[in-house]
């Protein structure tokens, strides 16, 4: 089961992302963004951090890297793509999934656990949750404010394509517990397909006791056995 | 072939919350200045390039504008010839 981890100038999340591929089981290939070909792979993950600076718009620089190209390719003909804060920026701006992230209400790097909620345990990524189960799982993100057209926002919630949700611990939405101002309280969405998920919380920082949570587990657990069986 | 510099103006479209520009505008209102309504915040990218002719460079432009400078989603954005070029050949 090969797992790309590709790597941006400027990402910084790429030794995290490999390491839970594969303590979890996958073997894990780091690739440069000017690298081409994903023949073989059987997922893609796209890292957090600074890709270019975050110059013009986070992501948007990136998104033109060679290997995008095949990124998008895969994605198309329904290769898992897993992209993870920078990675979800860059996803967005790819138009491998819809709208956009704009800076947090806030205007405050947000560094914190947060607390999830999985609406949908039924995605080739979260098929070892339990719907309605509450994650904690840090975020460290500036502009993580999910917004769309109305009609695109429309679709994600009646497709259920809103795969998980920034709540309190006790489930329950509130301004309080939505970190960046993001539409619907949106922590993560698929395509269509259901094969691409971005999301802003980091589940890679999430996968030892030692580091406060192993809630991020599940997610890469999910991924391997949804491959093996396929 | 003409070396042209253009202009283009991107802005957070109507409607949206721009964070950065409400920080301005509360620091612009702190000093004093209490007439400031609304402050929103974009910016502005210079290009030069050759071109065969005014409109066939600002048509780039536009494209440019679509493809890399400017989030249709969450931007509007306007292109302008602000002159040729210094050191403009013809």
């Amino acid at each position: 089961m090969k797992v790309a981890v590709i790597t941006f100038p400027g990402s910084n999340c790429d030794y995290d992302l490999y390491k839970a591929a594969q303590q979890v089981g996958g073997d894990a290939t780091f690739m440069w963004h000017r690298e081409r070909g994903l023949a073989g792979y059987d997922a893609v993950l796209l890292p957090g951090g600074f890709s270019y600076g975050d110059y013009l718009r986070a992501g948007a620089i990136a998104r033109m890297s060679p290997i995008m190209e095949d990124v998008i390719a895969f994605a198309n003909t329904g290769g898992p793509v897993l992209g993870i804060c920078n990675g979800f920026q860059i996803l967005c701006e790819s138009g491998l999934l819809p709208g956009a992230l704009m800076h947090n209400k806030s205007m405050r790097f947000q560094s914190k656990d947060v607390f999830l909620r999985v609406e949908r345990a039924d995605t080739l990524f979260t098929a070892d949750y339990e719907e309605g189960q509450i994650l904690r799982i840090p975020i460290a993100h500036g502009e993580g404010n999910y917004e769309a057209d109305r009609e695109t926002l429309e679709a994600l919630e009646s497709e259920g394509r809103v795969v998980f949700r920034y709540v309190d611990s006790n489930g329950g939405t509130s301004d309080g517990a939505n970190p960046n101002g993001s539409w619907h309280d949106i922590a993560g969405i698929t395509n269509e397909l259901g094969n691409v998920l971005g999301m802003m919380p980091h589940p890679e920082r999430a996968m030892e006791e030692l580091l406060g949570s192993t809630d991020g587990i599940a997610l890469f657990t999910s991924l391997v056995a949804s491959l093996q069986t396929s | 072939m003409s070396q042209y510099r253009l202009e283009v103006r991107v802005k957070p479209r109507p409607g949206l919350l721009d964070p950065q520009g409400k920080a301005v505008h509360h620091s612009l209102n702190s000093l004093g200045w209490d007439g400031v309504g609304d402050v929103r915040v974009g910016k502005a990218i210079y290009i030069d390039m050759d071109a065969e002719s005014p409109d066939a460079a600002l048509e780039a432009v536009e494209v440019m504008c679509r493809k890399l400078l400017a989030n249709p989603v969450t931007e509007d954005f306007e292109v302008s010839l602000v002159g040729e070029a210094e050191g403009a050949d013809s």
